[in-house]
């Protein structure tokens, strides 16, 4: 009888202590945490914002977790987090499923690059024709006419076009589809906009490393990923055709030339699949913040806001470096006006 | 009767209690491991009831998985499953039940003897010991091969496999292209590079299982073998592999099993694309890869199909493993009366 009594005191002692560590933990943080939860491409400049934020304002603890566009507004028409994040913002069906309202915000921007795996070729330039023949599969030797035409001097093999696309749903798809639909009738027609349409063609992978890791692996590849993931991994990007004609490398100005071109509406989401600006890159986004248009606990929503500002004005210094598009100046005016319209609705049942 | 003192006494109320407390939680332990089942096939199954009340069994022989259309058909999944388990159970089978009998015939343990002969150290206390060390050894390094990752498997074959397979892949698709299964070049990810990790995964099962019939087979029908006059060889095809059969069998369907359900070194390999082809260096799909891939982002109507996509694995698991039940009762009873 003696070792079990032994156990049974180790294991109360454990219990204990536990406890008191526990209860101890909750009363030393008495500070306010935020939950988030969405899209992935904008996550590493989201968690550093909120690094930041939470390491200047002392007892702010503010958790994002990257689980997808999809997921992210998912959880805020459960409303299992204080905010979402999307790459495809949120459809207005979706958006009535929230009583109270939700508040889109631009937040930062993207482009979409299409990455390859040539020996010996640098600067490929691909007109309209050519990357959505790609896509639809009927452009299928790197050394077809409509490549070589807008690439005099370079060699191109006599190889197969191995397109690589997403595996699995994203933001980046929904994106990349937009825009091959918005410039390509067929593509519009089938596979169409989708975060994982039905593509007529290619491998597939999972993530912008799957992709990425499946070009790279595979001579006369071509992906599609996001501009910063490219840029931090050195990768070769295509130089594209833009809707005015010019051949345009993804560059934070070019893609910034794109963004400026979008019209935004009263909930600021706005798309520019096909910007007609002359510099442009083709392939640029917004990506959003959705909050809810009222919140029921005063220090949430008084970090909410304050933390949204910080995002939109200082934070905006920060996208670059880390391969995002700074919003531009107008843009990121709205965002901080649109704030406002967030508000506090203290004693809701 | 105070002062007797028993060896026996009668239990006591506390022991009788505990007693019957134990077997009280054993029987509901037993009894909640059979009610998850039951409750995720349930849930699963009520979750797809509306997938399958629209899309009813053409779901099954469709080829087209398009959200923008509402068409969905898993075909392709289907086809690919079955065909790179199937493949893999051949590559896997051959070289797992091949290794499993050099194990348990003491080939290497008898290489090191003669080798330890030479030097006339085969009975010295220590050296003497080293044949069967040297079997564990290799017997431990192949279960080891179960303890790796699943994506660690998928990293490996993404950046050696497929690299090392494609010159020989695109030599023979240029040279015999005619033949189905050499139909397509491969680019990247495709059918034969998954198989062949596949068969690696799925080799420690077949191996440990195999190797534990062929050691249980009773030394006396090897004596009478020999005695008979057979050579090794004939001992091992005629009499010892038939013998162990039974547990052979049920190590490849166990093995089938992994196969069928494993995802994530395949949605690594395959290459998730949604085509049916005989070829082994095309893309293709699985059912596992295809829910692994799709669902966390998946519309609220992908999901009913998705589940009813877990259904036909769930189902099809369901039927390899009667048709492995029904083959083992054929082929032990056949052999059990020579025990």
């Amino acid at each position: 009888m003696k070792i079990p009594h032994r156990s049974f005191m180790f294991l109360a002692a454990i219990i204990t202590v536990s406890f008191v560590a526990c209860s101890g933990n909750k009363s030393s943080s008495n500070g306010v945490r935020l939950q988030g939860a969405g899209a992935s491409f904008p996550a590493p400049l989201y968690q550093k914002w909120f690094k930041s934020y939470s390491a200047a304002h002392n007892g702010v603890q503010i958790d994002y977790q990257s689980v997808g566009s999809g997921s992210g507004v998912k959880s805020v028409i459960d409303k299992t987090v204080d905010f979402g994040a999307s790459d495809a913002a949120m459809t207005p069906e979706d958006m009535a499923k929230v009583d109270g309202g939700v508040q889109l915000l631009p937040m930062t921007a993207g482009c979409i690059v299409l990455t390859y795996n040539l020996k010996g070729v640098t600067g490929l330039k691909l007109s309209r024709a050519a990357y959505a023949g790609i896509f639809l599969g009927k452009v299928k030797k790197w050394n077809d006419p409509l490549i070589a035409k807008e690439n005099p001097g370079v060699s191109l093999p006599d190889e197969p076009v191995n397109v690589v696309v997403r595996a699995d749903g994203s933001g980046t798809t929904f994106v990349f589809t937009k825009h091959l639909s918005a410039i390509s009738p067929a593509f519009a027609q089938s596979p169409g906009v989708n975060t994982l349409p039905n593509w007529p063609v290619g491998t597939r992978s999972k993530g912008n490393e799957g992709v990425t890791a499946s070009v790279m692996m595979t001579p006369g590849a071509i992906g599609y990923i996001e501009y910063g993931y490219a840029k931090s991994q050195n990768l070769p990007m295509a130089i594209l055709e833009n809707k005015s004609g010019n051949f345009v490398a993804p560059t934070t100005e070019s893609a910034q030339a794109a963004l400026g071109t979008a019209q935004f509406p009263d909930n600021l989401i706005a798309w520019v699949p096909d910007s007609d600006a002359k510099d442009a890159y083709p392939i640029a986004t917004y990506t959003w913040i959705i909050c809810y248009k009222q919140y029921h606990d005063k220090a949430k929503f008084q970090v909410i806001q304050d933390l949204l500002t910080y995002c939109v004005t200082d934070g905006q210094k920060e996208s670059e470096a880390l391969g995002y598009i700074p919003l531009p100046a107008g843009v990121a005016d709205k965002s901080k006006a649109a704030i406002q319209n967030i508000t506090l609705v203290p004693n809701a049942g | 009767m105070a002062e007797a003192k028993a060896i026996t006494q009668p239990p006591t109320g506390l022991q009788r209690a505990s007693d019957s407390i134990f077997r009280g939680l054993c029987y509901s332990f037993a009894w909640l491991s059979v009610l998850v089942v039951i409750f995720i096939v349930l849930r699963i199954a009520f979750a797809a009831a509306p997938a399958v009340r629209q899309y009813g069994l053409g779901f099954l022989t469709t080829r087209t998985w398009d959200p923008n259309r509402d068409q969905f058909g898993i075909l392709p999944e289907i086809w690919g499953t079955l065909y790179t388990s199937l493949l893999a159970l051949v590559i896997g089978g051959a070289f797992g039940v091949a290794a499993a009998v050099f194990l348990s015939e003491g080939y290497l343990g008898g290489f090191v003897f003669s080798l330890l002969k030479v030097f006339h150290l085969e009975f010295h206390g220590l050296w003497g010991k080293l044949p069967e060390r040297v079997e564990d050894i290799l017997k431990n390094l192949i279960e080891l091969l179960a303890a790796i990752p699943s994506v660690v498997y998928g990293l490996w074959g993404y950046f050696v496999v497929i690299p090392l397979i494609r010159p020989l892949c695109n030599w023979l698709h240029l040279k015999m292209g005619w033949f189905a299964p050499f139909g397509t070049d491969l680019s990247g990810p495709g059918v034969l590079p998954a198989v062949l990790v596949l068969s690696i995964m799925i080799l420690p099962t077949i191996t440990a299982i195999s190797r534990q019939a062929l050691v249980s087979v009773p030394p006396k029908l090897r004596m009478a073998a020999y005695g008979l006059g057979a050579t090794q060889w004939e001992t091992i095809l005629a009499v010892i592999l038939p013998t162990a059969a039974r547990g052979i069998l049920g190590g490849i369907l166990l093995a089938f099993g992994r196969a069928l359900g494993e995802t994530m070194a395949l949605a690594m390999l395959v290459g998730n694309a949604n085509l049916i082809s005989l070829s082994l260096f095309s893309p293709a799909n699985t059912l596992a890869a295809l829910l692994a891939n799709t669902f966390p982002e998946a519309h609220p109507k992908e999901i009913g199909v998705l589940m009813y996509a877990a259904l036909v694995l769930l189902g099809i698991t369901l039927v390899v493993n009667m048709v492995g039940a029904f083959i083992l009762q054929r082929a032990s009873a056949g052999v059990e009366g020579g025990k």
